[in-house]
């Protein structure tokens, strides 16, 4: 009986086969893309995960984008006005904005997400100790005034990664930003489809049909968001990257969104598949704990930098050679404030130099505790290269193991090493993260109280970021991005790496992928 | 096989007085001559070599690595950075991994983790398993409470809990073993504690107590004694399944830190290759079940012998 | 009967009971922060500290304890820290997966394993039996997920016949839904045949050992009843006894199935919710699994009155 039975569903398997292959052409419209991660979080204000940020720029749509050449456009706004003492911020809203529930965005939308995106975000934080109050004179328009003129009003809003000032409905947006919110409705190109949505399995976005994109081309996050396909799935479930490869290969998925820099080659060969390159990428970095030894001397922080040549790091990390380069500076290099100066301590050191400033610098042999993550590829060699480095500089290295999870919560610890703390550790950044002195989180010097983890403690460095907030001449904020620079490199607050950019794997019949680097962005891609 | 010549002191040992002596001496004979055991034992013996000798067979420090050097088939030439900085020129028999290391070494050196983490995950379980059992099967009044628990304890996935134990703290040697040996300590348990609770009934055992023997004097020298032949059996199997789970944490990146090459680990870091380069996989892959085979196969080779009723349990 | 299913499913409380105690212990007592990690990148520490508390991680382990219990007994598993759903509700998203993956492998397992058993014990020390013995031992020994990647490479991408990857829902299409199935079913079930085989060939031996087989075999009866009908029924017991405990086993296996092909199932659901610390849903789900495997273990025990008429509770 049981024979009998398994016979029967063989041969029904094999009559369903042609079955499976008709689909095809009932799929033309749906986009299946296998995103760099899960996706768990749906609140792009309450983390900064790309992950969530990526699913915001699906559903929601923002003030302002910034484009290919890293200009600031208008996206919602239609214009704006700046008064003389650059205190007041005038702006009008394009007509048409609607909700996906058909209701008009309004200034109150807005403002009522600034003040929010403001509560979190480390630029909004930033903005928000200059403004005085905002407000909506007019259903389409809304109004800033600052306690003193600053130079980054645009580039906070219309900055393109982590958090994004994404506008939601008020009543969404009046949740307290320390909560989740939990309705998806927003003005974006695409509407969540949220009884489809099965966490960590897949998620579902559709068309929508009556959003009205901008006339220019798109560009960046900025630009007319046309969409040309029905439907998106982002495939959450396949995580192994072996099966990521295989599945493009076989044409059952359509965007690899980070192709493994081992597949790069391979990949590159196969006849279905492109693999395109973004023109911004990420810059690596290691970051040091500035509150125990070894790492809280200036010295011994700055005999580490001078170990690490960029290099190995690459080549080890990324491999391939067109996808890395080095970069001497903390800014993004090929934007506006990368520069080199002040880099020298890394960028024209030797190993042998390096030696020298370790035995100089009055380094007490303490074990440096090194955190590896085992289950991120893209940036799970960096330690073992840190590693070897340092020892070979003359450090004692612990080098800890463990999953990025543990990383993520031992990092927020300011407990001694031996007492569950940490000494150092690696990660990447995308380039409008770090790109200027104001949101480039790794320079927060304030010591115990600093956005992110690491605690530097450079009082010159805040006050020259604080000058730095206020200044409005282009030509002075260059300089003083110099200036900001060179203390940094002094102080050691981390030791920038080298940049790749994370290619991008497609089928040969999907056209018109954002390839900025800007933020993973999913409009304007046509599937023929 | 020819039957086995009984020699005069075997001859002695039939008669019918200290029985179980007689039991364990013949029966070390059988083992002896048993072609699993044979075959099993001496894989095994062979792979201890390994591990015992890793330094010597012409490998280098497993951690060393070099960019220059990644990715290179079976038989291919590279270089090796030394931490004084040196480069030497080495000839990688196994190929290297996406980091330049060297995969012989590793895989020789990884010889040791495996055998160091199956033995003392088996030691581990049948430890505290013995101390369990007898407890609960000798002291009534612990049994009920000991069983419920290790009930429990069996009723969660072994898997899950190896995977929660290392994730939660490091990855580290001692929380691997444990990881692995706390979901096999509800069956070693149960084993000896049904051992016990049908020796418990034989007249020597009744004698013993009748002659007022103390309690601890009865579990040591009369009941444990003939827990052996089992315990050995289900050691030999847990050793199996030990590599094995080893083996999955890694690949789910919740095992060993790469520092210490594992079979598992090796295999776990060349995953995301296997199209392009399969010998990150297949090489450890083969000495893994090489190495559980023997195993296996010893355990089957010593069940056999030692304690036929245990070939219709599992 | 009914009385001893009763007393049987009380026994079930206790266990599971220890089961919740054992799980919440091990999460809340080992480091690893989920508010840190739900964070994200960018964080500041008060940033962390606010959303640790309004998970409720802030309060006395006995607290916390009490609180998910109360929930628990009134089936309420809790929300997962990261994917603001209930826990109950990604099982049931989840089950049907893992169930298809399970319910397949274990089908085709039996329907391999028995008959190769059976014939092995009737041809016993011949070739067959030989390289059954010899088959079964390897299928224990090697890794599941080296044999995925090997089936993976030659069935899918050399041979094209079947997907490499992913799960379709049946409602999507009985065809694809299988198609999908196969290749993780025959992985997986590769330890579970070798175990099943073994077993079954032991205890078939055991049975053609008996008397009750000479008289039938006297008796005239063909070779194939006589093997089936009386051996093999009489061999039944252990069987399914190792049934049972291969779906114990089935568990682990499930787990890097589901991994490497992709599938979202209960397995990959714990692995992620251990990786990223959500506490609710490791602990929902590992309570899940418990009570599968006392359930498994009481159809065990109720299938042997059924087996094996001597047998009454």
């Amino acid at each position: 009986m049981n024979r009998k039975l398994f016979t029967t569903v063989l041969l029904a398997t094999a009559a369903q086969l042609p079955f499976a292959a008709g689909n095809a052409s009932a799929q033309a419209n749906v986009l299946r893309v296998v995103p760099h991660s899960n996706l768990s979080i749906l609140d792009p204000i309450w983390t900064t995960q790309y992950m969530a940020r990526n699913h915001g720029y699906m559903v929601y749509d923002t003030l302002f984008g910034t484009d290919e050449k890293s200009q600031i456009k208008p996206q919602m706004v239609e214009s704006w006005t700046v008064s003389p003492d650059k205190r007041l911020w005038s702006f009008k809203l394009r007509p048409g904005l609607e909700f996906h529930d058909g209701k008009p965005v309004t200034g109150e939308d807005v403002t009522a997400s600034l003040a929010r995106w403001g509560k979190r975000d480390a630029m909004g934080v930033a903005l928000m100790t200059f403004v005085e109050r905002m407000d909506s004179p007019t259903a389409d328009s809304f109004r800033i005034f600052l306690r003193e003129a600053n130079g980054f009003v645009l580039e906070a809003l219309g900055k393109p990664s982590s958090n994004v000032p994404f506008i939601m409905p008020k009543r969404v947006a009046e949740t307290d930003p320390f909560k989740q919110i939990e309705d998806y409705i927003g003005s974006g190109p695409y509407v969540f489809k949220r009884d489809e949505f099965k966490p960590g399995d897949r998620a579902v976005y559709l068309k929508n049909a009556k959003y009205q994109p901008r006339a220019e081309p798109a560009s960046g996050t900025a630009g007319g968001k046309h969409v040309y396909v029905d439907r998106v799935e982002w495939n959450l479930a396949l995580r192994d990257v072996q099966a990521q490869a295989n599945a493009i290969v076989k044409g059952e998925v359509d965007i690899l969104e980070s192709l493994s820099f081992d597949h790069y080659e391979s990949m590159s060969k196969e006849k279905n598949v492109k693999v395109l390159k973004p023109t911004l990428g990420l810059q690596y970095m290691c970051r040091f704990n500035h509150l125990h030894p070894p790492f809280n001397k200036a010295e011994v922080r700055r005999a580490a930098l001078a170990s690490f040549d960029q290099r190995p790091f690459l080549k080890a990390q990324v491999g391939v050679d067109e996808l890395y380069k080095p970069c001497a500076s903390m800014f993004t290099c090929g934007t506006p404030y990368a520069s080199s100066v002040g880099t020298d301590i890394q960028s024209k050191s030797t190993m042998r130099k390096a030696q020298e400033l370790v035995k100089s610098s009055g380094y007490d042999g303490s074990a440096v505790v090194l955190m590896k993550p085992t289950d991120l590829q893209s940036i799970g060699k960096l330690p073992d290269v840190a590693a070897q480095l340092m020892r070979q500089a003359g450090f004692k290295v612990d080098l800890q193991a463990m999953d990025w999870n543990t990383v993520v919560s031992r990092r927020s610890k300011k407990d001694a090493p031996s007492a569950g703390g940490w000494n150092m550790f690696c990660t990447a950044w995308v380039a409008p993260d770090i790109w200027s002195p104001i949101n480039n989180a790794a320079l927060d010097a304030r010591g115990d109280k600093s956005g992110w983890f690491g605690w530097p403690d450079g009082p010159k460095l805040e006050a020259l970021r604080a000058q730095f907030m206020r200044e409005t001449d282009e030509a002075k904020k260059k300089k003083l991005a110099e200036a900001i620079q060179a203390e940094a490199f002094s102080v050691a607050t981390h030791a920038p790496l080298g940049e790749y950019v994370q290619p991008v794997a497609v089928r040969s019949n999907v056209t018109g992928v954002n390839m900025a680097g800007l933020a993973n962005v999913y409009w304007g891609i046509k599937k023929n | 096989m020819p039957a086995p010549q009984l020699n005069a002191n075997e001859m002695e040992t039939l008669s019918v007085e200290s029985a179980d002596v007689r039991i364990t001496e013949s029966a070390w004979q059988r083992v002896k001559k048993s072609w699993s055991v044979r075959m099993g034992g001496a894989a095994l013996l062979l792979l201890l070599l390994i591990a015992v000798s890793a330094p010597w067979l012409g490998t280098v420090d497993p951690t060393l690595f070099d960019a220059a050097s990644r990715d290179l088939v079976p038989g291919g030439r590279g270089e090796i950075t030394t931490l004084d900085g040196e480069i030497i020129k080495h000839k990688f028999w196994f190929g290297s991994d996406s980091f330049g290391r060297d995969i012989y070494s590793r895989v020789m050196y990884g010889t040791r983790v495996s055998l160091a983490v199956a033995v003392l995950a088996a030691l581990l379980s049948l430890a505290f398993g013995i101390v369990c059992g007898l407890s609960a099967g000798y002291l009534r009044w612990l049994d009920g409470i000991l069983m419920r628990f290790m009930d429990g304890l069996m009723a969660i996935p072994a898997i899950l809990i190896a995977i929660a134990l290392v994730a939660m703290w490091r990855g580290s040697l001692t929380t691997v073993v444990i990881a692995i040996a706390i979901p096999e300590i509800p069956r070693v348990t149960r084993l000896v504690r049904s051992l016990v609770l049908s020796i418990r009934e034989e007249p020597y055992v009744e004698a013993a107590v009748a002659l007022g023997t103390p309690t601890w004097k009865i579990m040591f020298w009369h009941i444990l004694p003939n827990t052996i032949a089992p315990l050995v059996v289900q050691g030999t199997y847990i050793c199996a399944a030990a590599i094995l789970v080893e083996a999955i944490l890694s690949f789910l990146g919740v095992g060993l830190p790469p520092s210490i090459p594992t079979w598992g680990n090796i295999m776990a870091e060349g995953r995301s290759q296997f199209n392009e380069y399969p010998h990150n996989i297949f090489i450890p892959g083969v000495f893994l079940a090489i190495t559980v085979l023997a195993v296996n196969i010893l355990g089957d080779g010593l069940r056999d012998t030692l304690d036929p009723k245990m070939a219709k349990r599992v | 009967m009914l009385n001893f299913i009763a007393r049987r499913i009380l026994a079930t409380v206790p266990v599971l009971g220890i089961v919740a105690v054992l799980v919440f212990l091990l999460l809340r007592l080992t480091p690893g922060d989920p508010a840190a990690i739900l964070a994200g990148d960018a964080a500041s520490s008060e940033q962390i500290a606010r959303i640790r508390v309004s998970l409720g991680l802030d309060q006395p382990i006995l607290v916390q304890f009490g609180i998910w219990l109360g929930h628990v007994l009134t089936g309420d598993l809790g929300e997962s820290f990261f994917y603001k759903v209930q826990v109950t509700e990604l099982i049931a998203q989840r089950l049907e997966p893992t169930l298809s993956l399970a319910v397949l492998t274990i089908v085709f397992a039996v329907t391999v394993a028995v008959p190769l058993g059976v014939i092995a014990a009737w041809r016993f020390g011949g070739w067959f039996d030989r390289a059954l013995m010899g088959f079964s031992v390897m299928g224990f020994s090697v890794p599941v997920f080296v044999l995925a990647y090997i089936l993976i490479w030659i069935v899918s991408l050399k041979l094209g016949w079947l997907p490499v990857q992913g799960y379709k829902r049946i409602a999507d299409g009985f065809g694809p839904y299988l198609q999908h199935l196969i290749l993780p079913s025959i992985t997986l079930s590769v330890i579970f045949i070798a175990l099943i085989a073994r077993v079954t060939r032991a205890s078939v031996l055991e049975a053609l050992g008996e008397d009750y087989i000479r008289t039938a075999r006297a008796k005239g009866l063909r070779e194939s009843k006589v093997l089936i009908r009386h051996a093999l029924a009489n061999a039944a017991v252990p069987i399914v006894t190792v049934i049972g405990i291969g779906i114990a086993l089935l568990i682990g296996g499930v787990v890097v199935t589901e991994s490497v092909y992709a599938i979202p199932g209960l397995g990959r659901l714990t692995v992620d919710a251990v990786l990223a610390r959500d506490f609710p849903t490791i602990q929902g789900v590992i309570l899940f699994f418990s009570l599968v495997y006392v359930g498994v273990n009481l159809a065990v025990d109720l299938s042997y009155v059924f087996l094996d008429p001597r047998i009454r509770y």
